[in-house]
């Protein structure tokens, strides 16, 4: 259960120009809807089922209650128990794996084409029969309170946790999903029956799959799992508007190197300028070494391993976020030229040959996102989370180029808002 | 040691290719060697328009002269500073510019270079990979600058991660006298002096054809990227004064070492032990399979004999695993590791793990367990199949550390071949105190809590 900022959902999809031609939207009897890239020369399938929602939807008072509960499917379903559903599912090589994130519940599955059915039979368990048996419960509810206090002197989970507190507050994006020592001790298994009945409904679920399955197969198998899911579940969350101002907030730690996120605001996925400001942020912090915030604060100064930063549209917010770690006595000289290089793209923009670059890396490195069957349904159940149609495809590299100078100059006058721009800095840094 | 730190996992698994399941999987895989002794591996995957290109040599870390600690992974960064023809910065630039990706590694026994981009920009990839190989230029403005990347770059791997130091004391403690024992990153006091001289020296040495692997990999047929690496890569001259790799060996290991860390930032104590365990030796890989078994009987997953015995029947720990990698020049290391359930003590800890290894070699293996694994061991390789990136590495890291391409197509059905008295047999040889070091990772100092 990791709490990654950045994951391919997020970002731009697609797939080559032929691999596009060949997405079947495949609709079955009873009405479900997955995506399909049928490619048989590996005797596999990899499936991808996606909920909205996610820990988000965690009841007052029960934080931690979906991301035990997503850890407990795998802990035994139907008549089998944890060991037993496990051996189950080593025996036929089957890889189920199921996660949870602020906005979705994702599972995952790879199994071999021969064995497609005892499979499915058993993700299906999973997701409607898991048993929650008080000994799993127990045991899982141990290692994740391990994880709790292990995250509680890590500084990078410190830092992301403490920006995400201070920047959303009371709205479930402002604590973890983990949860608390105390709120996961209190777990009961009827909340954990209480998420599972909330999270895992028809109304919300996402599929694509890619390998050596038909659209007739996964058809029929759409059926078979997801049939005796609950029809619906509660409403999403609230939207919330981020709001920081410019500053520096210092989290003590005792560790020689200061980790630093820092941020504001960002932009919703379906805005019409969203293409041009992930092209912008390809150009600030967003690619290889040849962002300008990798060019200035590392290849320049050498103040740091690595620089990032990155648009994060969630789903009832939008962040423009960074990463950075800086020794203590070198830090502050770290956040100082982040903030030069934000006021200065917010001010000028970028340059004809910088924005010509980004586009090359973008429609160039488009293709090689889709180079096996598992990327390939992880991209395309991403699309759908993000109400992209296959199409998008086909146009997604021609939208990238018609991305102007001018475009780029307008956005980043309004994306990029140094007098916004807060980092959280954890360590012992000096001069800040 | 990526040059870049990567946000997602590239590599997750490293089982190998079984082809009692897979049409001929070793058809997919061909191989030559130049005229000046570079080996060249190709590996096709048709399905989509896309390569990797990839340089390994066979240095590592661990070829490093001594008191120069890190100079292996100091030079794999130092690649990407120039050369007569390409500006600093600039080979990275055009790979970007081209649609690509491109990045770099070391590891103990090998440092590797690639890059992946559309199948027709592979010319592109040789030419530059070929001109570094020999035209490095490299300035004292490079070195003191990325000298403090790399410092940057063991405070975050490193310095900020209790684990890290614990890991690096361990096996400092475990090789007395080989030099897995040293970090690869470097220890801090010598990688504050690592200079352009060392780098250079460590570069003129080990970075030549004779002592380098093509690998390419995905939409390409081998005789065309035979007719490129002539090309590109023929023209470079063997090094004839390329030495055979001879490491320091380890002396006998008559005595048990235990080790006790402290730091503040540890939340979570937990009992680590390492011993020596013997690799992958090229045409004798036998007992290396039985103890990749081990580790998977003992340690894989949830129907393991630890997970049984220690968080089901009963409830010592929260985590336990075993661990094993076959893969390596010389002599490596087999772990065990229990995270104790709260009120367990590290003692309690360690002496339950004990008391389950001791148990399970007078039970034995469940047989229905053995099958298993090993038929996850064939599917894994269906699955492998579906990354040629993952594949392209697993052939690198094998050729770097003294096995063949034989070696490695052979190893599916070696595995197969393992019966449960093979591993129990490799069990007994390898669970030996004498050559193991036991390290507790703590929270607080014990001493300073009594007081």
């Amino acid at each position: 259960m990791k709490r990654l900022i950045l994951t391919v959902g997020l970002m731009f999809c697609g797939a080559f120009a032929q691999a596009s031609t060949d997405i079947q939207v495949v609709e079955s009897e009873a009405g479900h809807t997955a995506w399909l890239v049928e490619e048989p020369s590996i005797p596999f399938v990899a499936l991808e089922l996606r909920f909205k929602g996610g820990a988000s939807l965690d009841a007052p008072g029960k934080r931690g209650a979906a991301n035990l509960m997503v850890a407990l499917l795998e802990e035994g379903a139907g008549d089998l128990d944890a060991r037993g559903f496990a051996a189950a599912t080593e025996s036929i090589a089957a890889q189920f794996s199921y996660d949870v994130s602020d906005d979705s519940v994702s599972i995952s599955a790879k199994f071999l084409s021969e064995t497609q059915d005892e499979a499915m039979e058993l993700l299906r368990q999973s997701l409607i029969a898991p048993r929650f048996d008080q000994d799993a419960i127990d045991r899982v509810r141990a290692q994740v309170l391990s994880g709790i206090t292990s995250d509680a002197k890590d500084p990078d989970t410190i830092a992301t946790q403490s920006w995400d507190n201070l920047v959303f507050g009371d709205h479930p994006y402002g604590s973890d999903y983990s949860g608390t020592l105390d709120s996961v001790s209190a777990l009961t298994r009827d909340d954990i029956l209480a998420s599972h009945q909330s999270l895992l409904a028809d109304d919300r679920v996402y599929v694509a799959a890619a390998g050596d399955i038909s659209a007739e197969e996964l058809g029929a198998l759409l059926d078979k799992l997801l049939a005796d899911l609950p029809a619906s579940g509660p409403e999403m969350p609230a939207d919330f508007d981020v709001q920081t101002k410019a500053g520096v907030t210092v989290i003590p730690f005792d560790t020689p190197q200061s980790v630093a996120v820092f941020g504001h605001k960002g932009m919703k996925r379906d805005d019409p300028d969203f293409f041009a400001a992930y092209v912008l942020n390809v150009v600030l912090g967003g690619g290889g070494f040849e962002a300008r915030l990798m060019n200035e604060v590392r290849e320049k100064r050498g103040l740091t391993y690595g620089v990032y930063s990155y648009l994060v549209p969630k789903d009832h917010a939008e962040l423009y976020l960074g990463r950075v770690a800086s020794a203590n006595d070198r830090i502050a000289e770290t956040v100082s030229v982040i903030r030069d290089e934000w006021a200065k793209m917010a001010s000028a923009g970028v340059t004809e040959d910088e924005l010509n670059r980004a586009k090359t890396y973008l429609t160039g490195g488009y293709a090689l996102r889709f180079d096996g069957n598992g990327p390939i349904a992880r991209i395309l159940v991403g699309m759908q989370m993000e109400g992209l149609s296959p199409d998008y495809i086909k146009t997604r590299n021609a939208n990238i180029e018609a991305v102007t100078l001018e475009d780029i100059q307008r956005v980043a006058g309004e994306l990029l808002q140094p007098d916004q721009l807060h980092f959280v800095v954890v360590g012992q840094p000096e001069g800040l | 040691m990526l040059r870049l730190p990567i946000l997602t996992s590239l590599f997750a698994f490293t089982m190998s290719l079984a082809p009692s399941l897979v049409t001929a999987a070793s058809d997919q895989v061909t191989t030559y060697e130049l005229d000046n002794g570079m080996d060249v591996v190709v590996i096709e995957d048709h399905r989509v328009p896309a390569v990797v290109h990839m340089v390994w040599y066979r240095a590592g870390s661990a070829d490093e002269t001594r008191g120069t600690s890190g100079i292996a992974h100091f030079l794999e960064h130092l690649m990407f500073k120039g050369t007569e023809t390409l500006d600093p910065g600039e080979f990275s630039k055009t790979v970007a510019a081209n649609g690509g990706s491109d990045n770099a590694f070391t590891s103990y026994d090998y440092t590797g270079y690639f890059q992946r981009v559309a199948s027709d920009r592979l010319p592109l990839m040789m030419q530059m990979e070929a001109d570094r190989m020999v035209n490095l230029r490299l300035t004292e403005a490079d070195i003191l600058t990325e000298r403090e990347v790399i410092i940057e770059e063991r405070n975050q791997r490193v310095e900020n991660d209790p684990g890290s130091l614990f890991r690096e004391q361990r096996m400092a403690a475990l090789y007395l006298n080989h030099p897995y024992g040293t970090p690869i990153i470097g220890w801090r006091h010598e990688m504050v002096d690592l200079g352009l001289d060392d780098a250079l020296a460590y570069f003129e040495r080990f970075y030549a054809p004779n002592n380098a692997i093509l690998i390419v990999a995905g939409d390409v047929q081998p005789e065309d990227v035979l007719k490129l690496a002539k090309e590109h890569y023929g023209p470079i001259p063997a090094n004839p004064e390329l030495e055979a790799r001879h490491r320091p060996e380890e002396p006998p290991q008559i005595v048990e070492r235990r080790l006790m860390f402290s730091d503040p930032r540890v939340a979570q104590p937990y009992v680590l032990r390492s011993y020596l365990a013997p690799e992958r030796d090229s045409g004798a890989q036998e007992k290396a399979a039985a103890l990749t078994l081990l580790a998977e009987v003992l340690g894989g997953g949830q129907t393991s004999v630890l997970n049984r015995k220690l968080q089901f029947e009963t409830q010592k720990s929260i985590y336990t695993s075993a661990f094993y990698s076959g893969v390596s020049l010389d002599d490596t290391t087999f772990g065990l590791i229990i995270v104790p359930a709260k009120g367990v003590s590290l003692e309690e800890g360690e002496a339950a793990l004990d008391a389950a290894v001791a148990e399970f070699l007078e039970e034995g293996i469940d047989p229905d367990q053995l099958e298993r694994i090993k038929f996850q061991l064939k599917a894994q390789d269906i699955y492998a199949r579906d990354d040629a990136n993952r594949l392209a590495r697993r052939y690198g890291v094998a050729l770097t550390s003294g096995l063949t391409v034989e070696d490695v197509q052979a190893w599916p059905d070696i595995l197969q071949a393992v019966t449960a008295e093979d591993i129990l047999a490799a069990a007994h040889e390898v669970f030996d105190r004498k050559k193991a070091v036991t390290g507790y990772l703590m929270g607080e100092d014990k001493q300073e809590v009594s007081q």
